[in-house]
């Protein structure tokens, strides 16, 4: 806000609701331009002069869209990062809505998706024959990205989660590394009695690391179907999970500091945050942003509820898919393919620290073998690579995940800040999206 | 201008008006319809729909003026930066006040030293502001736990649910203090100076002239600064907003009203009903701020 703006204080304002409002009367002229297809229209789209734009955040794409256009000389792909995350979605839904301006391929994280597959803007690619890649795929990823049968992009990265740790404030205060959740408990409680300024982990509340949790632990919060919608938040997996960290939440064993903050990787660097439990494309992030953590930390699986145990979930990563609006639809899907599932795109991606979804590219030795200095010559993808195989079955996200991840703070981040029953946080944020839900035209049922 | 002119001029005033006039303020008025006038009526036509994402776009009538009205996260940032308000704006313009008289006073070695340095923070984007206080306020590895750590005390988390508020108010004090002194000053460097030599053969002290002088005549002045600070702490946006991502939980989705119609839009793609909250507020905004001016003039009669 600039006091200099505040004489056009309502025009400020009709100004601000305008432009968000401005694609909304646009709607209803979708158009069907690129016309069904099938796989031998793909080989002949490649051979005649075309252009694609593709929206993405992922840095390997670039250069993957430039192996393309070397192999297709005819094509012409446009690389555009509007954003990650979120800030795409809303670029994204606003030209869904206006009926114009969409890319023609779009990086889509997998928690976002079904809300673009229920506008119906995304191309079902079995029309291509993609079904038949399923078997290069992991089946947790490969899920995430069909629904109903219909297949609404390719993998293109995976987030299977595993601990990452501080060996060396694990070796100072001689802990072992915890198998089950009690076991991290009761390390929290050993790190931060001994060094109040050091904590197990950090954790502000964040809504894709909770419903990663709850995952684990084998809750289903959402049962989709169609436009019916079911959430709990207190089905036997969430429950579990929330009993669980309320041990961290209620005894202050968590530290208060946001991620991605600056504070965040002062933390990860000096120890006093000794471990992580994250997806699997942290590593790079590591490297480049906790450079001082170098030869500190190690990955190992992540704790069990019951010993024995290898439970984990996807946390994060993405998929590409192709938009209904694309005039091209034929080429972008070769694109989607030739960036995710042949070796000439995924081996780039690998190289740039994307982690994987394609089981060939997870189970090959260079990759397996792989010794990371910054993990102090570990060969973490073993670990990495077997978390991705043990991803718990069946989970669903709501077709309103984006919004109700933005909700997220107000009512579980309540529960972090007061330092009080998640439980009653997530009851809090299951009655906001159902609420939401309804008003949306959702059939919410129990 | 008088009947007697206009009627004596009609023939030929007429065809003038009709042209030449236009042809100089049409260019003006195509963008002002453009830029202001078609986007708040859009708003307005906006806000009579209700666009679900299952089944479509509907025509509600004043159901989402109805709605904001009996919703409580409405009410909540609304009260929000209502207290913002009172509190806040009364400690910025007092500070600004006091600076510019200080300023004003001749008293004080290299004036234009301390005007450009409080003025400083103004021209300091509120974006880079905002992140620069959000450091400072970090009290594991920013300047407050710093503080903490030398002195062995303990400063309450300035990013936590009781002062956030609080911490807000003072970035947008340290932000805005310049710039409202910079309209004060303005206001005291007209006072004619013969007020002050009638003042001096009267015999007044410097107080008797701050409350007999200068006070009364740079009224107009204070009254501009309310509004706009008025005005300014109702769209309060950029520094909670930014605030937000490193304290998400101190800060929620509906912290300030505008903060609201924005996550409702961006979010949760309710354009209509986030219409609907902007054409309140604006309309709320328009009505306090009237009032101000109203009570600001009277008092001069």
């Amino acid at each position: 806000m600039s006091y200099s703006t505040h004489r056009r204080g309502k025009r400020a304002i009709a100004l601000a609701t305008a432009a968000f409002a401005l694609g909304a009367t646009l709607v209803g002229c979708s158009s069907d331009a690129g016309g069904r297809g099938n796989a031998d229209d793909i080989e002949a789209a490649l051979q005649e002069e075309s252009t694609i734009t593709v929206w993405a955040w992922a840095p390997a794409v670039e250069k993957i869209a430039e192996a393309f256009e070397e192999k297709y000389p005819k094509i012409t792909v446009n690389v555009e990062n509007v954003g990650t995350g979120n800030d795409q979605y809303t670029k994204l839904q606003n030209a869904i809505k206006a009926g114009s301006g969409a890319p023609d391929v779009a990086q889509i994280e997998y928690y976002a998706l079904p809300q673009f597959v229920l506008s119906e803007s995304l191309v079902d690619l079995n029309q291509y024959g993609f079904g038949d890649l399923e078997d290069k795929f992991t089946a947790s990823t490969w899920n995430s990205m069909s629904m109903d049968g219909k297949l609404y992009g390719l993998p293109q990265d995976s987030g299977p989660m595993a601990m990452f740790y501080r060996k060396d404030v694990f070796d100072k205060y001689g802990i072992e590394i915890p198998e089950t959740w009690d076991d991290y408990i009761a390390a929290g409680k050993t790190i931060h009695e001994a060094d109040p300024n050091s904590y197990i982990t950090s954790d502000t509340g964040d809504a894709g690391f909770t419903t990663s949790m709850i995952w684990q632990a084998g809750g289903h919060p959402y049962s989709v179907d169609g436009t019916n919608v079911g959430i709990n938040f207190q089905d036997e997996g969430s429950k579990k999970w929330a009993d669980t960290w309320n041990e961290l939440v209620e005894n202050d064993l968590l530290a208060p500091t946001g991620s991605w903050t600056d504070e965040w990787f002062r933390g990860l660097s000096d120890g006093t945050i000794a471990t992580l439990i994250i997806g699997a494309w942290m590593p790079g992030n590591l490297e480049g942003q906790a450079p001082e953590g170098a030869g500190d930390w190690r990955v190992a699986p992540m704790p069990q509820y019951e010993a024995g145990d290898t439970a984990t979930a996807e946390n994060g990563g993405s998929g590409d898919a192709v938009l209904e609006q694309s005039d091209n639809k034929a080429v972008a899907a070769a694109f989607v393919k030739f960036m995710n599932a042949e070796e000439d795109g995924t081996s780039i991606s690998i190289d740039m620290g994307g982690f994987p979804s394609t089981t060939a590219d997870l189970q090959s030795d260079e990759f397996l073998n792989y010794e990371s200095d910054y993990f102090g010559g570990q060969q973490i993808n073993k670990v990495l690579s077997e978390a991705a195989d043990n991803v718990v079955e069946g989970w669903q996200y709501a077709p309103f995940q984006v919004y109700a991840n933005s909700i997220y703070a107000d009512t579980v981040g309540q529960s972090y800040a007061n330092h009080s029953d998640l439980n009653e946080g997530l009851k809090a944020w299951q009655k906001a999206q159902e609420k939401y839900g309804a008003e949306q035209g959702f059939t919410i049922t129990d | 201008m008088t009947s007697a002119q206009t009627l004596s001029t009609r023939p030929v005033r007429r065809d003038r008006r009709d042209w030449t006039g236009w042809t100089f303020v049409g260019p003006f008025m195509i963008v002002f319809a453009l830029v202001f006038i078609a986007p708040v009526i859009y708003s307005i036509y906006l806000s009579f729909f209700q666009d679900q994402l299952v089944g479509g776009n509907s025509f509600v009538w004043f159901d989402n003026y109805a709605q904001a009205l009996g919703d409580p996260k409405f009410w909540d940032a609304l009260g929000r930066v209502t207290l913002f308000l009172v509190v806040q704006v009364p400690i910025m313009l007092v500070l600004a006040l006091a600076a510019a008289m200080a300023i004003d006073s001749a008293r004080l070695h290299f004036s234009g030293v301390f005007r450009i340095s409080i003025f400083l923070p103004y021209a300091v984007p509120a974006v880079v502001a905002t992140l620069m206080w959000g450091f400072i306020y970090g009290d594991r590895f920013g300047l407050v736990g710093n503080i903490n750590d030398a002195f062995g005390i303990s400063i309450p988390d300035p990013l936590s649910n009781s002062w956030i508020l609080l911490a807000i108010g003072n970035i947008v004090t340290w932000e805005f203090v310049g710039y409202n002194m910079l309209i004060f000053y303005a206001a005291l460097r007209v006072i004619p100076t013969e007020l002050y030599e009638a003042a001096e053969l009267d015999g007044a002290g410097a107080f008797r002239v701050i409350r007999s002088i200068k006070l009364p005549s740079i009224k107009g002045a204070v009254v501009i600064a309310t509004i706009f600070s008025i005005i300014g702490s109702f769209q309060l946006f950029n520094e909670p907003n930014i605030l937000q991502t490193i304290a998400p939980n101190a800060i929620s989705s509906y912290f300030t009203p505008n903060m609201y119609a924005y996550n409702l839009s961006f979010a949760g793609q309710q354009y209509n009903y986030s219409a609907a909250i902007a054409i309140i507020m604006g309309l709320a905004t328009m009505i306090i701020a009237y009032v101000v001016q109203l009570s600001g003039s009277r008092k001069d009669a």
